[in-house]
């Protein structure tokens, strides 16, 4: 469970981390498109949208529906609005900045002898 | 609810969980005491060394506070002038080597309000920092919002990646 979690988090922050695929999903969020419109759009052609739209899909980001020549996009619902998914970016986060406070601690530590313990 | 997370934060070990519906809660416990663990919290100087995630490769830049009732704090992010964002806000109480709650006012269809407690346990520290967010919708808006996150943040998001993606 946490390792499939893991994975689809990696796989939506890859998705993120260009500003085209940024653009697709925020122009999705104001509605469906399809991927004529969106490589119109963006000024792409459309093999170039249809990759972006295929890291998307894989993220979860995004879902796709082929209706006779049309494939129309929209927001995937297993985005990044997943709270599962959530939790599991503030955890990395914390520990990191945790592990860094752990780091400023001891170096307090060291610099100021403190007169025993509290207890 | 202290007890359940008391038992969880044991082993240095860094627990998220929503509490409730309008509630975040994350534990850890510190080899130190509360004094050291206070001290970094509250030191604007110390405080820079650690907030910010160095795999997201966006350093705190500037952090401003004055800790006391009342008293404003202002961190601001980035790697360049031209490309910063801030969190702000003023603290609502400050009992030395206890209790720290602050107003997160960036937000502003209505932030969290954070109280951090710190408590001694045998010469160490349990530290829960506890999000309480106005209303239900707030919380979840904050969860499902990543899609609507400023573009600043989305820079930090390309690091964050950029170095998970490595490991």
């Amino acid at each position: 469970m946490v390792q499939y979690s893991n994975t689809r988090l990696d796989a939506s922050f890859a998705a993120l981390s260009d500003p085209t695929r940024r653009g697709v999903l925020e122009q999705l969020g104001r509605g469906n498109a399809s991927i004529t419109e969106l490589a119109e759009k963006f000024r792409m052609t459309l093999t170039g949208m249809k990759k972006h739209v295929g890291v998307l899909e894989k993220a979860g980001l995004v879902a796709t529906e082929k209706v006779g020549r049309v494939r129309t996009c929209k927001l995937g619902q297993h985005g990044l609005a997943d709270e599962a998914t959530w939790i599991d970016l503030q955890r990395r986060i914390w520990d990191e900045r945790f592990d860094q406070l752990d780091e400023v601690i001891g170096e307090l530590k060291l610099k100021e002898p403190h007169n025993g313990s509290e207890s | 609810m202290d007890q359940r997370v008391s038992e969880q934060a044991t082993q240095n070990h860094t627990s998220v969980e929503r509490t409730s519906d309008r509630e975040l809660v994350i534990t850890r416990t510190f080899d130190a005491p509360v004094s050291l663990v206070f001290e970094a919290w509250t030191r604007p100087e110390l405080f820079m060394k650690w907030w910010a995630p160095r795999s997201m490769g966006v350093p705190l830049r500037a952090c401003d506070m004055d800790v006391r009732k009342g008293g404003k704090y202002r961190l601001e992010f980035g790697q360049d002038e031209a490309n910063t964002f801030a969190f702000f806000g003023r603290y609502l109480e400050v009992l030395p080597n206890a209790r720290l709650v602050w107003t997160n006012d960036e937000d502003e269809t209505g932030g969290a309000v954070t109280t951090v407690t710190f408590e001694d346990r045998d010469g160490k520290t349990l530290l829960i920092f506890h999000d309480l967010y106005p209303t239900k919708e707030a919380l979840d808006e904050a969860i499902a919002g990543m899609p609507d996150i400023m573009p600043e943040q989305f820079t930090q998001l390309d690091q964050l990646l950029a170095s998970l993606g490595r490991g």
